[in-house]
């Protein structure tokens, strides 16, 4: 899928160095894919060997963060990018921040998942956390989706949904301030399910970030603190 | 003269609304050299005092169009010119504008520096003595004023009866410069003027260019997109000598609106 026609430079050094930028991109935006499923393990299936991999796979992370950083940076002294060139180096280069940064709030809530194994807490919690889980998931999914096809509709498609996981989030909230105020010495362990589940709505926010650079990159728009960014 | 007002090119009309003025405009301006079609029906408008990039392929009509700006072309067999051009409310071709006048309003600076075979002074004053100053002292003084503006004062004014020719590559182009600006023209036509310039005197001249712009109309043909994008306030693309887009640098260069446009600066072979 090459909606931008980054592979038609009459240089095709300049073609693969592009192609293996957005290659890597792809490459690091699974790895973060696969901490939240595995942060979402522990907190969901209550599986603390998930917990491990997590931290090999943000040396990863990192070390693939630095190594794209570099190969943009490499590409703006070289080539001077213009066009859809450029926005596309702009882009990652952003990006990379906030993948990054979804892959640090995945293993906050594994680790606080890991906290929360000795208490049973209810069906009805976990379900709503599973819930906040598989959505940050899903938005996580498609803002990598939208980056690989330059899919500009499915980008604003995944920020509207950022709306509904703020829905769920607040409600959670409600619900556990309710719970803590009923029982005051569940509070160390609903203040967990807490900041679990603001994690999960930041990696939303941070999706939606990613969406608006593939918008930025697709369209040459910059919606950010727009309208637009607000899901309106 | 004509006193009929131009209209702006309809893709241009945001730039009604700006105070800068117009310089220079040309409307559908076509030109054939013998049967071939070299320039197909261009409607620009160039802003005042602002540098403004022609860009395009090879034989996309870049130096054509220069050319028809202050009928150059004029000297070249078998060409023709249809449509207007207009230099503020002077129509280029109107039977009755003196060509010479529009030559010194409209000056004109080569890839080559081409400085004449005479002393440093010589050159400069060339153009002021075809245009009939004859007193020493007001020679003296717009040589000065001219090799001062374009920064090349301090290197020779101890030797302004030295041969030109004895100049460095980039000091030429300057002096060059200077020789166009010493009749004081309200636009000046540059066609590729630093591609014979190491980088270092690229840069120099560049900022030669950004000074120049405070006080005339400056119109770039360059082959080098970034020094398009470092130096020119707008950018209009050419290609196949038809108009692909005009627009200001930063938004052409980050977010063009035509794949024409992208193909180009991007190296693309569309």
């Amino acid at each position: 899928m090459d909606r931008l026609h980054l592979s038609q430079h009459i240089s095709r050094q300049f073609n693969s160095e592009i192609d293996d930028v957005r290659r890597r991109v792809l490459a690091m935006g699974g790895l973060v894919e696969e901490q939240i499923d595995a942060a979402l393990h522990v907190l969901i299936e209550r599986d603390a060997a998930a917990a491990t991999a997590i931290r090999d796979r943000e040396r990863s992370i990192n070390e693939m963060e630095l190594a794209i950083d570099e190969r943009c940076t490499f590409i703006l002294a070289r080539r001077q990018p213009a066009a859809s060139d450029l926005r596309l180096v702009l882009a990652v280069m952003k990006m990379l921040a906030d993948l990054e940064r979804i892959g640090d709030e995945a293993k906050r809530v594994a680790r606080m998942a890991e906290r929360l194994l000795g208490d049973e807490g209810s069906a009805d919690l976990t379900a709503a956390l599973a819930e906040l889980g598989e959505q940050a998931r899903g938005m996580l999914r498609g803002a990598l989706d939208a980056f690989a096809r330059f899919d500009g509709d499915l980008a604003l498609d995944v920020m509207r949904r950022d709306r509904r996981l703020d829905g769920l989030y607040r409600d959670l909230n409600e619900t556990l301030v309710a719970r803590m105020q009923a029982a005051p010495e569940r509070i160390p362990a609903e203040l967990e399910r807490l900041w679990c589940a603001r994690s999960l709505e930041r990696i939303g926010d941070r999706c939606k970030n990613l969406c608006e650079f593939v918008l930025y990159l697709v369209q040459g728009k910059d919606v950010r603190h727009s309208g637009l960014a607000k899901g309106e | 003269m004509s006193s009929v007002t131009p209209e702006l090119p309809p893709a241009q009309a945001s730039l009604r609304a700006s105070d800068d003025g117009i310089a220079l405009r040309t409307e559908s301006l076509s030109l054939w050299y013998g049967t071939r079609r070299a320039l197909d029906a261009v409607s620009l408008a160039v802003p005042a005092r602002r540098i403004t990039a022609l860009v395009g392929p090879s034989g996309s009509g870049k130096s054509s169009l220069l050319r028809c700006l202050n009928r150059l072309n004029d000297e070249v067999d078998g060409c023709r010119v249809d449509g207007r051009v207009w230099i503020g409310d002077t129509d280029a071709y109107a039977a009755d504008t003196p060509v010479h006048e529009l030559r010194r309003r409209v000056g004109m600076v080569f890839q080559r520096p081409n400085p004449f075979p005479l002393s440093i002074g010589d050159n400069v004053a060339y153009g002021l003595r075809l245009h009939g100053v004859r007193q020493r002292r007001e020679l003296d003084e717009r040589i000065e004023a001219a090799l001062r503006t374009v920064a090349l004062w301090d290197e020779v004014a101890t030797r302004l009866d030295d041969s030109a020719l004895d100049l460095s590559l980039g000091q030429q182009q300057r002096l060059v410069v200077a020789r166009a600006l010493a009749v004081e023209p309200e636009i000046l036509l540059l066609d590729e003027p630093a591609s014979a310039l190491d980088p270092a005197a690229t840069l120099r001249f560049e900022e030669l260019l950004r000074q120049l712009a405070q006080r005339r109309t400056l119109l770039l043909v360059t082959h080098n997109m970034q020094q398009a994008a470092r130096v020119a306030d707008f950018t209009a693309v050419l290609h196949q000598g038809r108009l692909v887009e005009f627009d200001d640098t930063d938004a052409l260069f980050t977010n063009p609106r035509q794949r024409l446009t992208e193909d180009f600066i991007t190296g693309r072979y569309g």
